[in-house]
């Protein structure tokens, strides 16, 4: 069965480091990072990422009050996306729009708040909300989409721990392709920084980083580095079939080349890099491409002792026999790791190097670990490369789920087809 | 505690469940839900916060009582001044 061909033809985004792409982009072009020192219950201080977006561009007042930070970063990104994609919802079939958004979890926040809420009335439950359950069911996320933009398609979350940022564009793909839906957002979002109890789960778990300086806190690949950074973020973006974005004439920043999504069914929380690099080698079959076609790696790296090095291991298995080794940064090192968000929004960050050929860097690599010394890592400075045509995309998550995506150029470079 | 100052206390309370109203021109005897956007959800959280600012409960077979400004403050009156 011939496959329709699927393109990207708008982003909406919020980041620690910027609420749009151009400030985004700018950003991790200029190594500004977007980690601060924030408040979290129980805890005291502790670096994170936070965005500064403005909520109420595109919800009312109550809208907020009883949505959830989920819902209002998803909104902010899907009307962004929208704005950018130039479709007019007033003239769509509002039943053929599908919302997809990644989650790594969902509910944590608006339980810890309503547990904390009703420890000042001595844990009487009359005094719990009746807005718990619809804040807390798994795809109130999306639904606070379908119910901002009014579209009635199907409108979901794909929990896949920290591999579901891909997974949102991997699964609106996939439903324009069976024809379910003819517009599709997809994307990936998090609210996780509101909860105590992740940073208190990492910290257990001698995973949580720390730094006297917020902004150094995330150091992928640098000997220094002692866990993960939790961020807020989101990144949407508007997929369709290319026979209906050409015949639009929409702008299309790239075209689904593949993808693979896979299990470890090794560890609850360790990584397996036999497990990722098969990942990465399918999502390559999927494409129909060898690892000479791929011009960037973007990392999963979260700044973890362990995980950093097993993925550059990973990657280093797969990509050995390149001629020239692929430009590879983290994301990560910028804005922390934005949980359901991270995917999609690492991907967003590098899908400008297809105008620009350059790569932005990992920052804060001062003394590179030896282990995760692999060829082609883009460190400190960005990089200038001749050939940008196609962007690996890795994702991966607890419970053993990966997610490898990638995007081509569009239209293709007339000599690499 | 007068029945004005009762009408106060509850149009605090509105202005934060309907933070986007003009609160300023509410009628008191006309159905607060015929002159906002208040719906059943918003209704539940006018009794919660009666509960959890002023430890009055307005039980479910009352929730009538709730329906105008005027009439809020016919039942809610005697309720704060037992509390004093």
């Amino acid at each position: 069965m011939e496959l329709s061909r699927i393109v990207i033809t708008g982003l909406g985004l919020t980041a620690p480091n910027g609420n749009n792409l151009a400030e985004f982009r700018r950003n991790l072009l200029q190594g500004v990072s977007g980690i601060t020192m924030v408040d979290v219950r129980y805890m005291g201080r502790w670096p994170a990422g936070m965005c500064t977006f403005d909520p109420l561009r595109y919800q009312r007042k109550k809208d907020v009050r009883i949505g959830t930070r989920a819902g209002s970063i998803s909104i902010y990104c899907a009307r962004e996306a929208l704005a950018d994609s130039g479709i007019d919802l007033a003239r769509r079939d509002l039943s053929r729009i599908g919302v997809f958004l990644g989650i790594t979890e969902h509910g944590n926040v608006e339980t810890e708040n309503e547990v904390y809420n009703i420890s000042q009335f001595k844990y009487d439950t009359k005094f719990w909300t009746h807005h718990h359950n619809p804040r807390t069911v798994a795809n109130s996320p999306a639904g606070e989409v379908s119910l901002n933009l009014g579209t009635t398609g199907p409108a979901y979350t794909i929990g896949a721990a920290c591999a579901a940022g891909n997974m949102g564009l991997i699964h609106a793909a996939q439903m324009l392709r069976l024809r379910e839906v003819d517009f599709a957002f997809g994307g990936g979002v998090s609210e996780s920084p509101q909860t105590f109890g992740i940073f208190a789960g990492f910290k257990s778990q001698n995973a949580l980083a720390s730094h006297a300086d917020p902004t150094k806190a995330s150091r992928p690949f640098d000997k220094a580095r002692n866990g993960i950074v939790i961020s807020e973020g989101g990144c949407i973006y508007t997929l369709e079939r290319l026979e209906d974005a050409q015949a639009r004439g929409a702008k299309i920043y790239g075209e689904l080349a593949g993808y693979c999504v896979n299990s470890d069914a090794t560890d609850y929380v360790l990584p397996n890099p036999e497990r990722q690099a098969e990942c990465v080698r399918r999502a390559l079959a999927n494409a129909g491409m060898t690892v000479d076609d791929i011009d960037i790696v973007n990392t999963h790296a979260t700044s973890t002792p362990q995980g950093d090095i097993q993925e550059c291991q990973a990657i280093a298995a797969v990509f050995r026999d390149r001629r020239e080794p692929a430009a590879i940064n983290n994301t990560k090192s910028f804005i922390g790791h934005a949980m359901g968000a991270a995917g999609a929004l690492e991907l967003a960050g590098n899908l400008p190097s297809f105008d620009d050929l350059v790569v932005h860097p990992t920052i804060n690599v001062d003394d590179l670990d030896p282990q995760c010394d692999i060829p082609g890592l883009v460190l400190n400075r960005p990089r200038a490369i001749k050939r940008v045509d196609a962007i690996l995309n890795n994702s991966f998550g607890m419970l053993g789920i990966n997610s490898t995506l990638i995007i081509k150029r569009f239209p293709a470079h007339p000599t690499h087809p | 505690m007068t029945k004005d100052e009762c009408k106060k206390l509850v149009i605090d309370i509105i202005a934060d469940i309907a933070p986007d109203e003009d609160l300023s021109g509410v009628k008191p005897e006309v159905r607060l839900r015929d002159q906002l956007q208040l719906d059943s959800m918003d209704f539940l959280d006018i009794v919660m916060e009666l509960r959890k600012r002023y430890g009055i409960e307005v039980p479910e077979a009352d929730y009538m009582q709730l329906a105008s400004l005027d009439s809020c403050a016919e039942y809610l009156t005697p309720k704060f001044q037992a509390k004093v």
